[in-house]
């Protein structure tokens, strides 16, 4: 493709994500603090209080929202797109439908061609939410991400940890120079002995949305969504989702 | 540009499209735009790039099974799942060319 041909994939995004109302970009900077945990039940508890909801797993190196929602054997059907399968109530995608469990290694312009393709393939419904799982880190993916979706509404989740609070405090500051909407950030995994992030988060100029506490009994909860609704995690994170 | 004439497009071997329900699509838009339009049309053979050993080599499709083919058509980056250099095995190799479906060029009236 020369520098001045056109890519009709472009275009298409818009009309694509037009009959969505609300879109919530879940978004750490740092792996492994419950992002796709918090993508995959906010999708469903938004989904059992009636909203219409999709969900779409961008994180194609570590995809991992189908083995939350039990979610291993669906696929969507190809019609004029790509049409996505229900499960749990909500419509849901994931680059797991056309990997299956291999590795995926994509650099940087692979992942921004995959990126435009699923997001100008997908053809979503009239939908009150839609809810990403974005990858891990503030290079590429984030910033594709700002720049192909219009209306971003991010939502930030943090462990009590200090090494992930660094990296919020980035995230937060990335995204105010590009004039990304935060709703908030979610604390995860609080113990008892954490001490609180609220001031820092408010300090930020950020609304702390609240915490969830480290929960071992989620392990057993995976793939099971009825399940994960009824463990400490879902239940905090219900409290959260009515603020949203 | 008033009226449309003539648009020339590319699609990559790595796409695995139906030229003829292609051509249906198409002429289906230029009847709800402007009637007349003529499409030309070129396929680019697909080719990749070793980042390890720097081998050049083509896209096979015939070597893969249904459901690699199926998810290439989609994503065509998921190659990098399916394929790898056939000269050392990396999975870390360059699509150069043959991916995607691009207008070329546009002509009509201004």
């Amino acid at each position: 493709m020369s520098d001045k041909s056109i890519d009709p994939r472009l275009n298409v995004i818009d009309t694509r994500l037009e009959k969505i109302k609300k879109i919530i970009a879940v978004a750490s900077g740092k792996g492994g603090v419950g992002k796709s945990l918090v993508s995959s039940v906010l999708a469903l508890l938004l989904s059992r209080r009636g909203k219409r909801v999709g969900l779409l797993d961008l994180d194609f190196t570590n995809p991992s929202t189908h083995l939350i929602l039990g979610a291993e054997s669906t696929y969507p059907l190809e019609d004029k797109g790509v049409v996505p399968p229900k499960i749990s109530g909500f419509e849901y995608v994931s680059i797991i439908f056309f990997t299956g469990d291999r590795p995926s290694p994509l650099r940087g312009p692979d992942v921004t061609n995959a990126f435009i393709e699923i997001l100008a393939l997908t053809r979503w419904s009239n939908l009150d939410y839609l809810v990403i799982d974005t990858p891990p880190g503030l290079g590429d993916a984030l910033l594709d991400l700002i720049n192909l979706i219009k209306n971003l509404n991010f939502l930030i989740v943090s462990t009590p940890s200090r090494l992930s609070l660094g990296t919020v405090k980035k995230l937060v500051s990335l995204l105010k120079e590009v004039n990304g909407s935060v709703l908030g950030v979610i604390e995860n995994m609080k113990t008892d002995f954490s001490p609180s992030i609220k001031g820092d988060i408010e300090a930020m100029g950020v609304r702390y949305l609240g915490s969830i506490p480290f929960d071992p009994a989620i392990e057993d909860a995976l793939g099971k969504p009825e399940e994960l609704l009824e463990t400490r995690f879902g239940k905090s994170l219900s409290s959260i989702a009515d603020i949203l | 540009m008033k009226r449309i004439s003539e648009v020339d497009i590319r699609i990559g071997e790595l796409q695995q499209i139906d030229l003829e329900a292609f051509k249906l699509a198409l002429s289906e838009i230029a009847r709800q735009v402007s009637g007349e339009i003529r499409f030309n049309i070129e396929f680019e053979k697909a080719e990749f790039r070793c980042r390890v050993c720097g081998n050049t080599w083509p896209f096979e499709s015939e070597k893969l099974d249904l459901d690699a083919r199926e998810a290439i058509h989609v994503i065509p980056e998921v190659a990098h799942v399916f394929i790898k250099c056939p000269r050392c095995g990396s999975p870390d190799f360059e699509i150069i060319r043959g991916r995607g479906v691009w207008v070329e060029g546009v002509r009509g009236e201004r």
